[in-house]
């Protein structure tokens, strides 16, 4: 059953609020604004009633799939589930109702929160100092490169104009690097799906600015030669960046600064319970080794021991500036400080160890129906592939499409683009092993479809509110606007 | 699927060379593993480049990939029906679905490419 657009919905004449009556002289708009500020047609607003509103998007809503709803393996995203405890104190009055102009002396309480975040956060990821000011992941990058710029000219060097990403980078490395004004060098993978090491050395030169790296790299591997990958980019007197957008498979067990990196940023959203995909708001907190720290964003909030206070630091003349009004996503801070607070550094590391655990029992399960284009021990996230069903012309998009009859949320597909037809999946820690299993169930009748009956899955889905959509359609020829 | 007289690259693109001009585009094979054209962004004519360089990009409903151009030199057409029907890519790649024309700074670059059979070949061992 599909549900019609709110406009289709609309009666002339139908209304869903009822004004008091009017108490000043009404004035017509013509006396209000000059002629060419005024419409000539009236906007098309739907006309309905309360009910036909709420009925609408409660209906709507119950079309989504969420983690709420169900499994949600989106490789790359880590969609585990967040506790609603963290969004209860999030919403507390003293967190929520306080306004960033706000006197010092009046918001000691959020002050003390971010100065704290902040140490934690350093802590996890072996950093001296962290700002909390980028809204998101890629802002956070931007950040960091910004950073990265400002240090070395303020140095005098340059001749740094280039940032090197590995081809199995995500998407926004490369991306803000070039909005940074850097040229990106992108070098191979091996066979393992690790950075060639010769490729490396032949791509640093006195040009290079940084190497953006995440570890877990994004086949779902460590590096394990992160420490001479480290040496080799220093040497050549490059910065490493590490983007933490995977940082859920190594909290409490291994430590970015301690592996070589200098710059950090960290998804609040995806790691420290926030609610994401959906549009946000997010948090891409940024962290750097002592000597950087002079070029964080302003302000930094600093602890007085002495009078046993917190402020806002702005007197920092060598900062890039500020990047984002205020002090970054507060909402999104507290609910990272609670859900530290809450599970510990015991618990950090074990959500570390069951979202690993969770992935290797996927992955060896999934494994003997699917391809498994490199086989080894995975970290948070794994890439299998349909190959053994390429003579019966099932490709990724086939399996995805089909996985919604199920139930599920489909896997990140084609990423990495160095892996032919990827499917890549991140169960997270927050999964249990029935729920897993049940999974594996389902992927099993998938692979027999696609052996004795492919039609059910190329034609898929057939369970969901419309089918099959016509996506390229949809990409070259866009309809986005509603005409009656 | 390949024409005998086109040059590969690895990156497979193929070059139709006519003196000291080369006409460019992506493979049959590139196209199909790509899916569906849905956007492509060319070059402006006039634009310098050097063997390796993106000249543009192409974005299908599975990914957004960079064109390369496997000789140096500067682009003297492009083809802007593209624009509005990128599924030319996919519909005829080695005719209406070319990219852009560029003059050869150094024809010696040509030797760098493989023939028809190589390319083949290449594909193979990729496989």
């Amino acid at each position: 059953m599909t549900e019609p657009l709110i406009f289709e919905l609309s009666k002339p004449g139908r209304k869903a609020y009822s004004l008091p009556a009017l108490d000043v002289p009404e004035k017509s708009l013509e006396d209000l604004l000059p002629e060419e500020e005024l419409r000539q047609k009236d906007p098309a607003f739907p006309e309905v009633s309360e009910v036909d509103v709420v009925r609408h998007y409660t209906r709507l809503s119950q079309l989504n799939h969420g983690v709420d709803t169900g499994f949600y393996p989106l490789g790359s995203c880590t969609m585990k589930y967040n506790p609603k405890v963290n969004e209860d104190l999030a919403r507390l009055p003293g967190f929520a109702h306080i306004h960033p102009y706000q006197q010092e002396e009046t918001v000691q309480g959020a002050l003390k929160i971010m100065y704290e975040l902040n140490r934690y956060l350093s802590e996890i990821t072996g950093m001296e100092r962290f700002s909390l000011q980028p809204a998101a992941g890629a802002h956070g990058e931007l950040t960091g490169l910004m950073i990265i710029k400002k240090y070395h000219k303020d140095r005098g060097d340059n001749r740094r104009t280039q940032v090197i990403v590995p081809d199995s980078a995500h998407g926004t490395n490369p991306a803000s690097a070039a909005v940074c004004g850097y040229e990106t060098v992108e070098i191979p993978s091996n066979d393992k799906g690790s950075i060639d090491i010769e490729a490396l050395k032949e791509a640093v030169s006195d040009k290079t600015a940084a190497l953006m790296l995440t570890n877990p790299n994004t086949i779902g591997l460590f590096e394990e030669n992160i420490e001479e990958i480290a040496a080799i980019v220093h040497e050549a007197g490059g910065l490493l960046y590490y983007d933490g957008a995977n940082m859920n498979a190594i909290m409490g067990i291994a430590r970015p600064g301690d592996m070589g990196f200098d710059i950090v940023h960290l998804n609040l959203h995806k790691t420290f319970s926030t609610p994401h995909g959906g549009g946000g708001p997010g948090a891409g907190p940024v962290g750097v080794k002592d000597f950087l720290v002079p070029y964080l964003p302003n302000p930094l909030v600093e602890y007085d021991s002495a009078n046993n206070r917190y402020y806002l630091d702005y007197d920092r003349p060598q900062s890039i500036g500020q990047t984002k009004a205020y002090y970054g996503n507060f909402g999104v801070a507290v609910k990272a400080y609670a859900y530290i607070m809450s599970v510990g550094g015991k618990g950090l590391k074990e959500v570390a160890e069951n979202a690993v655990l969770n992935a290797n029992y996927l992955m060896r399960k999934l494994s003997r129906y699917y391809h498994l284009p490199y086989d080894q021990t995975c970290m948070h996230e794994f890439i299998i592939t349909p190959k053994p069903f390429k003579e019966k012309g099932i490709h990724t998009l086939d399996i995805a499409k089909r996985m919604l009859d199920f139930g599920y949320h489909p896997p990140t597909i084609y990423f990495p683009l160095i892996v032919d037809e990827a499917m890549m999946f991140e169960p997270t820690e927050t999964e249990s092993k029935e729920t897993l299993d049940n999974f594996v169930k389902s992927m099993l009748q998938i692979a027999r479809e696609c052996e004795e009956n492919p039609e059910i899955v190329k034609s898929a889905p057939h369970n969901t509110p419309v089918g099959r959509l016509d996506e390229v359609t949809a990409a070259r020829k866009p309809d986005l606007k509603w005409d009656s | 699927m390949f024409p005998k007289d086109f040059k590969y690259s690895r990156e497979h693109e193929w070059v139709k060379i006519e003196g000291t001009k080369v006409r460019l585009g992506i493979t049959h094979y590139a196209q199909d593993a790509l899916g569906d054209v849905v956007f492509v962004e060319l070059p402006e004519v006039g634009t310098e480049f050097a063997a390796n360089d993106s000249i543009g990009v192409i974005e299908s409903v599975k990914a957004v990939s960079d064109v390369y151009t496997p000789v140096s030199g500067k682009v003297v057409a492009i083809n802007e029906a593209l624009l509005d029907s990128p599924e030319l890519v996919n519909e005829d790649p080695y005719g209406d679905g070319w990219i852009v024309e560029m003059e050869m700074s150094d024809t010696g670059e040509l030797d760098n490419l493989m023939t028809a059979e190589e390319y083949q070949k290449f594909l193979k061992e990729e496989a």
